[in-house]
């Protein structure tokens, strides 16, 4: 599907600071990288967006994928899971996620929770793109 | 637990992640609401056609 981000920036209007700011921000509060650039209401969109999404996974009795279980595909789930940031670390922290999935339900929710993740990794590089002008 | 049916999961996945698409891959809020838009129309709508062509293969 072709895309329509990259548009041509006016000019390098970037913010003083830490260019990766928005990025890092972003990826730990989903909408938090684009609050840090002034668009509130893209960054409640996306906090309410990808919040609902992770926290409805994990209501689904989703599984939330852990680092070195030796299974390629269990990796690849932490990849998705661990875009989550600061939700996947309170995941954890609380044992939130279940280990087996033995449902249709918690199946789609295991999917949400990783759709999640990786949405706010795109979400996060939006916002990194907003703050270093390369998107207006 | 929450437990939706497979529909309403789906049309939560497409409303969820449409917002998230239209956002980011679009630089105005008309073009952002038209782009999530249809996005969600292709994630319902194929959801839907390949249903139906799963119910027409088990007939």
């Amino acid at each position: 599907m072709a895309s329509k981000v990259q548009v041509p920036a006016k000019a390098q209007t970037a913010s003083p600071g830490f260019a990766y700011s928005a990025l890092i921000v972003g990826w730990l509060v989903p909408g938090a990288g684009h609050l840090l650039t002034g668009r509130w209401v893209r960054a409640l969109l996306l906090f309410v967006s990808i919040g609902a999404m992770f926290w409805l996974g994990i209501a689904m009795q989703g599984k939330l994928y852990v680092p070195n279980t030796g299974d390629v595909l269990e990796m690849l789930g932490f990849v998705g899971d661990f875009g989550n940031g600061l939700f996947y670390a309170l995941g954890r922290i609380l044992d939130l996620g279940h280990i087996a999935v033995q449902t249709a339900t918690a199946d789609y929710g295991t999917k949400f929770i990783v759709v999640a993740g990786l949405l706010n990794f795109i979400a996060a590089v939006d916002a990194h793109n907003l703050r270093i002008g390369r998107k207006a | 637990m929450f437990a939706p049916s497979h529909f309403t999961a789906v049309l939560l996945f497409a409303t969820f992640a449409s917002v998230v698409f239209g956002i980011t891959q679009r630089s105005t809020p008309r073009a952002m609401f038209r782009y999530g838009a249809y996005c969600w129309v292709l994630f319902v709508g194929v959801v839907l056609a390949a249903s139906w062509l799963m119910w027409l293969i088990k007939r």
